[in-house]
């Protein structure tokens, strides 16, 4: 029996492939809470996946995300463009609860065209739900019916991020690290975590003290990745046995050389040349194939995820282990032989 | 199934720059488990009802200061419908300076209940709480 109102999902389906709002902000509900509803709407609006441009937008909060964003969304429906949006922000791991404030950065007094009714444009926030990493679980899932509904662009803003949160890379095409002045020196910017992960870099609130200063560590710290991963393929070459350490860059590994953006995002200053360095981003990753191995990787990555959550979930409800649980519990094996028993029995099953 | 959270519209129509008031209750719906999005200053009645609809909200909290309620309350709900959205599916709350007599024409135009100075931000809490439920159709059991 199916456990799902087909009814619903076909209406459902039918408004995402045919623009409807409502449809789309419906669906996306029933994908964030786990409906079977959402489920299957997934399944069915697969095919029609893979064709907008996704762009991630990170950095530590207060850095200017959602106004920037803003500002992009300007720029990009100007050159025609329509433009999703999910921004995500944290929601409370004690209480569940969430002040989702990145909407109201949406630039609604441009009289020439205002976001907040702009048929063009799609915004919808969403709670990280106690998750680390800078998104929520579903956020992936979000940006597929966006993308099925035919954005041509869907940005994806995360959690105000520490240094680590680069789940990003793991929806986006291409990302893009924003910095403003004094929030570090150069050994802060080369510390391993969010600022590897760049496809642009953008130091907004440029006209602050400290820019050029924040600009030039950027540099420095880029070109020493690029000149260690030169070193290495050299060494590499040579015969050097440095293959397992490969210095993971993007600038060698793809050709790509991510810019450096100085933006005054509230004023407007910089947006074209960044929304410039995003089509160009664009442009590079279709010709070189790179955007194919990317969204391979991807999906890799995701798939492991959830089939990872599924055999949890399968281990959890069917298996009877509590005799191994005991026998750790007794000092008789350790945990890992624990962990090999319960996958042989698994198997084996 | 993961349950389903309550998400909350906060929002402020009109030319009305006072806000304590709504951030108060945004925070305090936050703390009480609920998925609050705040809309900013200064928003027109379209603009709240495309957020409210775009954002599959639960419940629609107008604040009013300027005495303007009578005039931007029943556009909101007309603007919700009319960006094919289901005001009937969703709580519409209105808080600040309303005059206890006019809260009856209010309800009359689709409002399900209004919090006028001196409320206790639990009764809110408990009333979204209990109330939700009732209204959608799409929240399950």
């Amino acid at each position: 029996m199916k456990d799902y109102n087909e009814e619903e999902v076909e209406e459902l389906v039918k408004g995402i492939l045919g623009g409807n709002r409502r449809a789309l902000a419906r669906a996306i509900t029933y994908v964030e809470n786990d409906y079977p509803e959402g489920k299957e709407i997934l399944r069915r609006i697969h095919k029609n996946t893979g064709k907008a441009h996704i762009v991630g937008l990170t950095g530590f909060p207060g850095v200017g995300k959602s106004t920037i964003v803003s500002k992009l969304t300007q720029e990009f429906r100007k050159r025609g463009k329509t433009v999703g949006i999910v921004a995500v922000d944290p929601g409370s791991p004690f209480t569940g609860g969430a002040l989702l404030g990145d909407r109201l950065r949406m630039d609604g007094f441009d009289v020439s065209r205002n976001l907040w009714i702009d048929p063009g444009v799609f915004f919808r926030s969403m709670s990280s739900r106690g998750r680390a990493g800078g998104l929520a679980a579903k956020t992936g899932d979000v940006v597929r019916l966006m993308d099925a509904y035919g954005f041509d662009i869907v940005f994806v803003e995360t959690v105000g991020a520490g240094q680590s949160e680069v789940d990003i890379v793991e929806v986006a095409d291409t990302s893009i690290v924003i910095l403003m002045p004094e929030i570090g020196d150069d050994i802060q910017m080369n510390k391993a975590g969010i600022l590897e992960i760049g496809d642009i870099y953008v130091v907004n609130k440029a006209d602050l003290e400290g820019a050029d200063k924040t600009v030039e560590w950027l540099k420095s710290m880029l070109k020493m990745g690029e000149e260690l991963a030169k070193a290495t393929e050299l060494t590499h070459a040579a015969g050097g046995k440095m293959a397992s350490g490969k210095v993971f860059s993007y600038e060698t590994e793809t050709g790509w050389k991510p810019p450096i953006i100085k933006t005054i995002a509230d004023r407007g200053k910089g947006i074209k040349e960044l929304a410039d360095a995003i089509e160009k981003h664009y442009k590079y990753l279709k010709e070189t194939c790179l955007l194919k191995e990317r969204r391979e990787m991807r999906v890799k990555r995701e798939l492991f995820e959830l089939v990872a959550e599924e055999i949890k979930k399968i281990i959890k409800a069917r298996m009877d282990y509590g005799d191994i649980v005991q026998r750790v519990l007794n000092n008789e094996i350790d945990l890992h032989t624990a962990a090999e028993e319960i996958v042989k029995r698994l198997v084996g099953a | 199934m993961a349950e389903k959270k309550i998400r909350v519209l906060v929002a402020k129509v009109g030319l009305d720059g006072h806000d304590r008031g709504a951030k108060v209750v945004a925070r305090f719906l936050r703390d009480a488990g609920f998925e609050v999005i705040y809309t900013g200053l200064h928003r027109t009645p379209e603009e709240v009802a495309r957020a409210a609809v775009d954002e599959d909200v639960d419940v629609v909290g107008i604040s009013l200061l300027s005495g303007a309620h009578m005039t931007l309350v029943p556009k909101v709900i007309k603007y919700i419908r009319e960006f094919g959205g289901n005001p009937d599916e969703m709580l519409i709350l209105v808080g600040g300076i309303i005059p206890t007599d006019e809260i009856p024409e209010l309800k009359r135009m689709g409002v399900d209940e209004v919090f006028i100075p001196g409320t206790p931000i639990q009764k809110i809490v408990d009333y979204i709480k209990e109330n939700v439920p009732k209204k959608k159709k799409k929240v399950r059991e």
